[in-house]
């Protein structure tokens, strides 16, 4: 099989406070791969692992072979942040020259980079606005965009729609399973809306630091005898009480 | 590259930034500005008058030379001197001198009786050991100077302090919050998760700030050295050296201590803590008269080594041989800072395993 992300008996806690405890996953190359849970579960600190920004205190997480932290490893995940982390004195398109050339882009790249990240998420017109003037749909389509800025292999997106029309929803959605079918990419999302839970090939219901169950949308509905993924979430939210 | 990157942006944002801007270039220049009218104007405003008592003729024209108006009288109590305003006296009674001062104002009672003891001890040099002047009581000793001279004021001494301080400031607090603000907003999380590396992060910001940092201190040294005609006599490529010197400390010890600010206010209350007290130790007050202990905290403070360093070259004319010592203390300074700065990072990104 071909595993991008592995994730083996994991363990976290901030202080006294146990955030995440013996989490396994495996995430197969071409997939796009949802974490659900309610607020608090873990999630950000769990994607967050796979970027290398936080460490386990248990366990190991390896990312295309390799250990997770490894700042190689970086040129090759698209992080999206759940809160947008932006300069506000700058343009949208100075932010994202700015990330583009952080990473091993030629010039006649960065610039492709930048017209398509742009184009996708419908800012090229705003494009020479500052940040700090953009609205928050705005801005959240800007931090998508520099996610997506050095054509990644994987895509860890943290709440990406949040703020974000229907219309735009729907094609951000179809432009993510276009970079899938076409290009392979490996796309982790976490989410509370569960008709994008729905879209995932795969899930990973998580509550109070623990995978509760993880499976294909379909899967979970049949696991839990229900018909919807919203009647999954109230369950599996119930039964640990 | 990433460096670049790094530099061209905090560039960026710092031009888009007027405000910021002003702080760093215009505040210092308009402090030093109105210290140096403060210090400088009270002098001549206003002619101290001085009531003469039996005072012979050379001496009163002298203390006239000297820019005090003498009123001469034939008998002098503290009564007169309330009610004719004057600042004071200089009594001669058989052969005693005395000097009656009105001390409303202890700095301009010490100027004067400075300024008087000083003329008279001048005529007793003139003339010798001539009986019919007995000028000893009065007079202190004669007056040398080893530096300056006669017309040199407070402000030439406090001077080359102040524009230590002023790098030091300014370039502290702009650093110091414009690393925090990278903090709160999350901007800083975000660039670790790119492939940069902390040492690349602190390069860039250090170089970044480090160029504001820079011409501000040439902006305010020729300010001080070519407008205020602060006294200037060694080279002032030295004083521009030690203030580069310090503006990389102010520089690393702001992005450092922004490691435990949360909040811009958090960083502004670093002031009392970590700049006011550099202030007291920095020689605006004399070191030699302090406990042993406190004179040891002077030690490790960076602003009393780039004091010293410019006072010796601005006020007291040493070359880059004398204030070396002075050099080698900031650069470590620095160093220190720059290390734990990359220490501090890893709060943010740890260390790769793989390597
Ligand atoms: N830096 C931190 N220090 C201490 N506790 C933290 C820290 N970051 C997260 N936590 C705690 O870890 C737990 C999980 O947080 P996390 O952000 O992963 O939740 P989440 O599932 O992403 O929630 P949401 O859906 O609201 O984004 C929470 O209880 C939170 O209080
Ligand atoms: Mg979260």
């Amino acid at each position: 099989m071909d595993h991008t992300v592995r994730v083996e008996q994991v363990g976290k806690r901030y202080g006294n406070k146990i955030v995440l405890e013996k989490v396994d996953l495996t995430i197969e190359r071409g997939q796009i791969y949802g974490f659900i849970g309610p607020s608090g579960a873990g999630k950000t600190t769990l994607v967050k692992m796979l970027v290398g920004m936080e460490t386990a205190d248990e366990g190991t997480v390896t990312v295309l072979g390799k250990k997770m932290p490894n700042l190689r490893m970086l040129q090759e995940i698209g992080y999206m942040a759940q809160s947008d982390a932006l300069y506000t004195e700058l343009t949208g398109e100075e932010n994202l020259r700015f990330f583009a050339s952080l990473f091993k882009l030629n010039k006649e790249e960065q610039k492709q980079r930048i017209a398509y990240a742009a184009e996708l998420v419908n800012l090229t017109p705003d494009l020479a606005k500052k940040a700090g003037a953009y609205s928050g749909g705005m801005k959240r389509r800007l931090s998508l965009a520099i996610a997506l800025i050095q054509n990644p292999q994987i895509l860890i997106l943290d709440e990406p729609t949040v703020g974000i029309d229907p219309e735009l929803r729907l094609s951000i959605w179809n432009e993510l399973f276009r970079l899938k079918n076409e290009e392979g990419k490996t796309i982790i999302v976490t989410t509370h809306v569960m008709d994008e839970a729905d879209r995932c090939d795969y899930l990973a219901m998580v509550r109070e630091g623990r995978v509760l169950a993880n499976g294909t949308p379909r899967q979970l509905t049949e696991q839990y005898g229900v018909n919807t993924l919203e009647e999954v979430f109230l369950r599996a939210g119930g039964k640990s009480k | 590259m990433r460096i670049n990157a790094l530099i061209q942006r905090i560039c960026l944002q710092m031009i888009r930034d007027k405000r910021t801007l002003a702080l760093l270039f215009v505040a210092p220049l308009l402090i030093l500005s109105l210290m140096y009218v403060m210090f400088n104007g009270s002098g001549d405003a206003v002619k101290p008058k001085l009531g003469a008592v039996n005072v012979p003729a050379p001496v009163s024209q002298a203390l006239a030379h000297a820019d005090i108006e003498v009123i001469p009288y034939h008998d002098m109590d503290k009564e007169t001197i309330v009610s004719d305003k004057l600042d004071g006296a200089l009594i001669s009674k058989d052969g005693h001198w005395s000097l009656l001062l009105e001390n409303v104002d202890p700095t301009a009672a010490k100027a004067m009786q400075m300024k008087v003891g000083q003329i008279m001890a001048g005529l007793l040099l003139q003339n010798g050991q001539q009986g019919s002047m007995d000028l000893s009581q009065a007079s202190s000793l004669p007056v040398e100077y080893v530096y300056g001279n006669a017309d040199s004021t407070f402000f030439d001494v406090l001077s080359p302090i102040l524009i230590g301080f002023f790098v030091f400031f300014f370039v502290f607090l702009i650093s110091g919050i414009g690393l925090l603000r990278e903090r709160t907003t999350g901007t800083l999380e975000r660039l670790m998760s790119t492939p940069i590396r902390r040492g690349e992060v602190i390069t860039g910001y250090l170089t970044g700030y480090g160029l504001f940092a820079v011409i501000q201190t040439v902006i305010v040294v020729l300010f001080a050295v070519n407008v205020l005609d602060i006294s200037l006599v060694g080279s002032i490529w030295n004083v521009l050296v030690i203030n580069l010197l310090l503006a990389l400390v102010a520089l690393s010890l702001g992005i450092l201590l922004s490691t435990f600010a949360s909040s811009e206010f958090q960083m502004v209350q670093f002031i009392p803590v970590v700049v006011v007290p550099q202030v007291f130790f920095s020689g605006i007050f004399a070191l030699d008269g302090m406990a042993e202990w406190l004179q040891t905290i002077a030690r490790i403070m960076p602003l009393y080594y780039a004091a010293d360093a410019l006072k010796g070259v601005m006020y007291k004319g040493y070359g880059f041989g004398d204030i070396i010592g002075d050099l080698l203390v900031l650069v470590l300074f620095v160093f220190v800072f720059i290390g734990l700065n990359v220490i501090a990072l890893k709060k943010y990104r740890k260390p790769s395993a793989s390597k």
